[in-house]
């Protein structure tokens, strides 16, 4: 479904991601994982256009998306959860939620979507008429997600859903994105919580100063002596 | 000393200018709000506005209230052109640039209007009827054009909150990456921004020339008012510029008859200043 | 500064000092004119941009020109006060409005455009105040000086012959410059740098905000009512709109940034140009097409204003700058 093959990336004089190859396919869940600065955020902002990549491919489905502007990205089929979560906070829940299916195809089932965020998300239809800036940590990342799903994607990029949020928090969102993988979609997951997110996905890589070190199957992953001590801690 | 009456009629005439002036602020505060760009000649588009109905009205003969449609397109255009050729260029230029590049806009336009249509003052006669109401003599024009400029922000509360574009608009303004990954373009949510802000431009520019003359020079009567109320709304802050208009109009009114127009003003000046010691962030708000 | 660099500027110095002495022909007063102007509005300009340099970008400078101007000469024209007092006087008033304008800016951090346009607010209000005040000043006519015959003299500061002017204008301008240069060098210049970049930083480090703040800005409100005065009593008139409200203040702005406001020089190389500009085009059009001047002038400003964001002298500074000694290599910014 999604390819990255040989993709660099970077900001400015600065780059992050070197000849990174990766592979999603269709109904599968795969992290990236790796240390603070190993360039996951900048992988995540290359899919979805928020950086030009300059070189390598992405190919998505049947496009390629390498270079095109984030508007398009998310034309195509491909939702990003930002790292910071990203909300608009003056904007209402139900008025963040509405952005998140501003695109004509996402509009015309727009009752239909929000129904299933707030069936997923019940806190969410509580709030509806507050302001996003005024949500707790994890009803912020509840509306993230709810956000993302609002377009109707067809692959979901996680960047550090944990980040900031309580341990038993941590515990409940990780509870989340199941029930979101259980309703069907593909997802690519960025975290630090490597023992969390291993029992969640079905591969993973890990990315190390900008490049892939490692790849396979987050079982076997996780039982891999490197990765145990440097990530895992047990 | 003035009778009561007259100020009673100062203090109605004041709600009535109040209504205009928060039509004024409330363009200029959308484009600063969402652009983070103080348009120093956005009076002047008003001005050029009420050129454009008092042309079509007196050239063309249209009738005044599709003349003042017209001039609604006129300020949408306008508004469009000064941000593809102005504002675009300039975007991430230091902040002083921004304001000098819409400052050169305004030299450009009063001498522009100067040389095309001369410093004549023009205006268009209304022949509309002033009514009586207790002793209060109410101009008709300047009654429609509270009315219609109410309208008009009604209308605009509902572009803002109602519909996809209209909250997106106020979404770019907190976080134009984040819009981007919605699928909207921000570059194009500037522009709508632009349009409306000059479409309402367009508004004002109507109902000011059935109540004013029009002459090259006359943003530096509206301009520097219209600022000062955004200020004390604080920028951006649509809510606090609509109340801040009717104070700030209230003070121009009462002060204008107890002692001459632009003592008024300067009234209006020293309030200024001191709701700036009181309530430095503006009457109803924080600083972005 | 090399000793070449200091040898080109004496030079220019000394043939500055020597244009009144020199055969100009009939068109000799014009020139003098015209170079009196340059020197005047630089030093205004030298005076807006030791606020500006520091973030402090006011758009209201028009107003203390304003005040300077008609202070003095309405000082002269009715009580008869020599403006070497009557400047004093002037500044004063000037200082203190400047002060009543900027003390609650600073005190309560209105920066930015805010203060950009609070600032234009002022410049506009005194303009209005002085056309309300017609019994005094004329209203939006204008007032000029009454020399009461045979007034001219130091004690006036009326001058039948140019030329003193001309020498009064330079030493002024020079005056400013040094001011400039004395604030470039001093402990303030980089407390205010600090304070431009990030107010709550620079307070918590110590630096004294409002204190900086409003010591700057006295200064250039008063060196620009200086300029005001002086630009009132070489003309003998004062115009409302020509020493005050938006249109001088911007102007002011213009002429600075687009010569460099962070340079010595920047504001007399913007000055000039501006006021060549505006001479050149008021020539080649006369009086044939009113506004078209004006016209053009504000094109071109815009044009200069996009395309040329550093100003022309400060391009070519940072041109000659960067080639002689080359930045550090390194120093990319990093994001996680």
């Amino acid at each position: 479904m999604l390819e990255l093959s040989q993709v660099t990336a970077g900001y400015g004089a600065f780059t992050a991601l070197w000849d990174v190859s990766l592979r999603v396919d269709t109904g599968e869940a795969v992290a990236v994982v790796g240390p603070n600065g190993a360039g996951k955020s900048t992988l995540l902002r290359a899919v979805s256009g928020l950086i030009a990549p300059r070189a390598g491919r992405i190919a998505f489905e049947s496009a390629e998306l390498a270079g095109r502007p984030a508007y398009e990205i998310v034309a195509h089929g491909i939702a990003h959860v930002p790292e910071g979560r990203r909300l608009f906070p003056k904007l209402t829940v139900a008025e963040n939620l509405k952005m998140g299916a501003f695109l004509p195809a996402a509009r015309s089932h727009f009752h239909e979507s929000i129904e299933r965020v707030y069936t997923l998300f019940p806190v969410l239809a509580e709030r509806r008429a507050q302001r996003a800036g005024s949500l707790s940590g994890g009803e912020q990342q509840m509306l993230a997600v709810g956000r993302a799903l609002m377009s109707r994607p067809k692959l979901i990029l996680f960047d550090e859903p944990s980040m900031g949020l309580a341990p038993v928090m941590v515990l409940r969102l990780f509870d989340l994105i199941r029930r979101v993988r259980e309703e069907g979609y593909t997802i690519l997951i960025v975290e630090q919580n490597v023992r969390q997110v291993l029992k969640l996905v079905d591969r993973a890589y890990l990315l190390e100063v900008g490049r892939i070190k490692m790849e396979g199957r987050a079982a076997d992953l996780a039982e891999q002596d490197f990765v145990r001590q440097a990530y895992v801690g047990f | 000393m003035i009778e009561p009456i007259f100020i009673l009629e100062a203090v109605v005439n004041g709600i009535l200018l109040g209504g205009v002036l928060a039509l004024l602020a409330l363009g200029l505060n959308l484009i600063f709000g969402v652009i983070d760009i103080v348009w120093i000649a956005y009076v002047d588009l008003v001005a050029l506005c009420m050129y454009a109905v008092y042309f079509l009205v007196t050239l063309y003969g249209w009738p005044i209230w599709l003349a003042g449609l017209g001039a609604i397109v006129v300020g949408a255009l306008l508004g469009m052109l000064v941000h593809l050729l102005i504002i675009t260029p300039i975007l991430s230029s230091p902040p002083i640039n921004q304001l000098l590049a819409t400052g050169g806009l305004l030299f450009f336009i009063q001498s522009a209007a100067t040389l095309l249509w001369s410093t004549d003052h023009r205006s268009i006669r209304v022949s509309l009827p002033t009514l009586e109401l207790g002793g209060i003599f109410i101009s008709f024009s300047r009654l429609i054009a509270f009315g219609l400029a109410i309208l008009a922000m009604i209308g605009l509360y509902f572009f803002l909150t109602r519909t996809y574009t209209g909250t997106a608009i106020r979404a770019v303004s907190q976080d134009r990456e984040a819009i981007a990954l919605m699928g909207a373009r921000p570059q194009r949510l500037y522009l709508v921004t632009s349009a409306v802000g000059g479409a309402m431009a367009g508004v004002a520019g109507a109902l000011l020339i059935i109540q004013y003359a029009v002459h090259p020079y006359f943003g530096g009567a509206f301009g520097p008012l219209t600022f000062m109320i955004c200020v004390l709304g604080g920028l951006g802050n649509m809510v606090g510029a609509f109340f801040a208009a009717f104070i700030m109009a209230q003070v121009i009114s009462v002060g204008g008859v107890m002692v001459s127009t632009e003592m008024g003003y300067v009234f209006a000046f020293v309030l200024f200043i001191v709701l700036m010691f009181v309530r430095p962030g503006g009457i109803f708000g924080r600083r972005g | 500064m090399t000793i070449a660099f200091r040898v080109v500027g004496l030079l220019a110095l000394v043939a500055m000092a020597l244009v009144p002495v020199l055969p100009l022909g009939a068109a000799e007063e014009y020139i003098w004119h015209v170079i009196i102007q340059i020197f005047l509005w630089s030093f205004v300009g030298n005076a807006w941009s030791l606020m500006g340099r520091f973030g402090l970008v006011s758009l209201g400078h028009g107003a203390f020109l304003g005040v300077g101007a008609y202070a003095t000469v309405l000082l002269w024209n009715f009580f008869g006060m020599t403006p070497w007092v009557g400047i004093l006087l002037a500044i004063l008033l000037t200082v203190a409005l400047a002060l009543v304008v900027a003390y609650p800016c600073s005190r309560f951090q209105v920066v930015g455009h805010y203060f950009a346009l609070v600032t234009l607010a002022v410049g506009e209000v005194v303009r209005l105040w002085i056309v309300a005040e017609r019994d005094w000043t004329g209203g939006s006519l204008g007032v000029s000086l009454q020399t009461g015959g045979a007034a001219s003299g130091w004690w006036t500061l009326q001058f039948a012959d140019k030329r003193v002017f001309y020498y009064i204008g330079m030493a002024a301008w020079l005056f400013g410059l040094w001011v400039w240069w004395r604030v470039d060098r001093s402990m303030a210049r980089s407390a205010m740098e600090a304070i431009g970049e990030d107010e709550t930083a620079a307070a918590s480090v110590g630096i004294r905000v409002t204190r900086f703040k409003m010591g700057i800005t006295a200064l250039s409100a008063a060196l620009t009512a200086m300029g005001g005065a002086l630009l009132a009593l070489y003309l003998a008139y004062a115009n409302p709109d020509t020493l005050s409200g938006i249109g001088v203040s911007l102007r002011i702005v213009f002429a600075v940034v687009l010569g460099g406001m962070y340079s010595l020089l920047g504001p007399f190389v913007g000055t000039a140009l501006t006021i060549a500009l505006s001479e050149y085009l008021r020539i080649y059009f006369g009086i044939k097409l009113i506004g078209i001047a004006e016209t053009i002038y504000g094109l071109l400003l815009m044009i200069f204003i996009i395309f040329l964001p550093a100003g022309i002298y400060g391009s070519i500074r940072e041109a000659l700058f960067r080639r002689r000694s080359p930045r550090p290599p390194g120093a990319a910014t990093v994001r996680a």
